[in-house]
């Protein structure tokens, strides 16, 4: 478990197991905000900051409160709490989601205007809960589960980045009537995906 | 119009109708199906129409669980629309919606595990899946508990069209069968025929999703600018 073991799992979460192409987590938002590359840019640094502080936090609360005997050190060895995950990660969620906000509203005014409307909208990204859920059913140490959000963060980051440059290449391109828009988007995500897919089997 | 109605003989305005859909509420339910698509036209609950279409049951399952949640959330929504502080209703819908999935994903486990196994964490993603969301926010937060609900069935019906369509296409092309059974004959793979592995993976989801799109579109005509 050294440091080549982290290496490889970040490239894994970023390239060949990517949350978005791979596991189609985070679409809708991926979708309405790959127009313009800036507001993708904001976005997918937005999400990789959230990914990366709720994952770990996530996995202390999983470990220490709703694991099946994990509450042994407050005297209930037996006490399964794990079906409550789901509402205890969205509250988690949301709540980290409302302190980024404020944090960066006191200390970055030019940050907290660039991201804007993105910030709230992030409680309901799929790829935020989805990460935390992978965490917990693939059994990822604390060290690992940092990892993991950095990486499925910046996989996500990548992902967006690449479509909204693309869209803003065929702007101006005679698309017919019926594909414009969502359809045409599909299509180069599944190129993209296509592409993404040469990256399976790679090892550290 | 208010004078028609005052020219109205009194007894026929005030008469309730019985009937169980008005035009109104119909039009709730039958919208979603295809003009206003849940899937191609409001682009809401995409993430797990992707994952789930591989094989046509877990599909099923997944379209199921989604009607239970959304028919069940907008009814409780609107029950308590209008006692709910509107600068915390979006928590108020989280809670709601997360208890709903977790009665979900308790039931799969108890009685269809293996299914709860293939779906893994998309039954938990159905909290964070836009169309439930969505359809509270616009539709059950403003009107009462009849058409909440019909709105809930009508777009979750939509939704399991695409759903099913997609994961027919993907299963048939993928791995030759359809609900597990083998539907492309023996003899096509002797003369050379084989499954199209690029239908099971991600890239296949994508493309089959993009030319859907495509084909609804065409046909009922919507477009999008850009």
């Amino acid at each position: 478990m050294g440091a080549s073991h982290y290496l490889s799992l970040l490239v894994q979460s970023i390239f060949v197991q990517n949350i978005l192409l791979v596991f189609f987590l985070g679409m809708c938002s991926f979708l309405a905000c790959s127009k313009k590359l800036e507001t993708a840019l904001g976005l997918g640094v937005a999400v990789t900051f959230v990914l990366t502080v709720t994952v770990p936090v996530d996995w202390l609360v999983h470990e220490y409160f709703l694991k099946k005997g994990a509450l042994a050190w407050a005297g209930f060895p037996d006490l399964d709490l794990s079906y409550l995950n789901f509402i205890t990660f969205i509250a988690v969620i949301a709540a980290i989601v409302q302190i980024v906000e404020m944090v960066i509203d006191r200390f970055s005014a030019s940050l907290y205007t660039a991201l804007g409307v993105f910030l709230p909208l992030i409680t309901v990204n799929c790829a935020i809960l989805g990460g935390s859920l992978f965490m917990v059913e693939r059994d990822y140490t604390f060290g690992e589960s940092i990892v993991y959000g950095l990486g499925s963060g910046l996989g996500w980051f990548l992902a967006i980045v690449a479509l909204a440059s693309i869209r803003e290449k065929i702007r101006y391109s005679d698309v017919p009537p019926g594909l414009r828009g969502l359809g045409l988007t599909f299509l180069i995500t599944g190129l993209m995906a296509m592409a993404f897919m040469s990256f399976s089997g790679i090892k550290l | 119009m208010s004078q028609a109605a005052a020219e109205r003989p009194p007894e026929i305005r005030k008469k309730p109708s019985f009937t169980l859909f008005s035009k109104k509420e119909k039009k709730t339910l039958l919208d979603p199906l295809w003009d206003d698509n849940p899937i191609s036209v409001q682009v809401l609950g995409i993430c797990s129409a992707l994952a789930v279409t591989v094989q046509v049951n877990t599909a099923l399952v997944m379209a199921l669980g989604v009607i239970f949640v959304v028919c069940l959330s907008n009814v409780a929504v609107s029950l308590i629309r209008n006692w709910i502080p509107d600068s915390i209703r979006i928590i108020v819908y989280m809670v709601v919606i997360a208890s709903l999935v977790i009665i979900v994903d308790e039931f799969l486990r108890a009685y269809l595990y293996n299914m709860s196994k293939m779906l893994s964490v998309f039954v938990g993603l159905i909290i964070t899946n836009c169309i439930v969301m969505g359809r509270a926010e616009a539709f059950a937060s403003k009107n009462p508990v009849w058409p909440s609900f019909l709105d809930g069935l009508g777009n979750t019906l939509g939704y399991s069209i695409i759903l099913l369509i997609v994961a027919t296409v993907r299963e048939i092309l993928g791995s030759g069968s359809f609900f597990g059974f083998k539907v492309v004959p023996e003899s096509l793979y002797h003369i050379g025929y084989v499954n199209n592995g690029l239908m099971v993976l991600s890239p296949g989801a994508f493309i089959i999703m993009g030319l859907l799109i495509w084909a609804q579109r065409s046909i009922s005509g919507y477009t999008e600018e850009g």
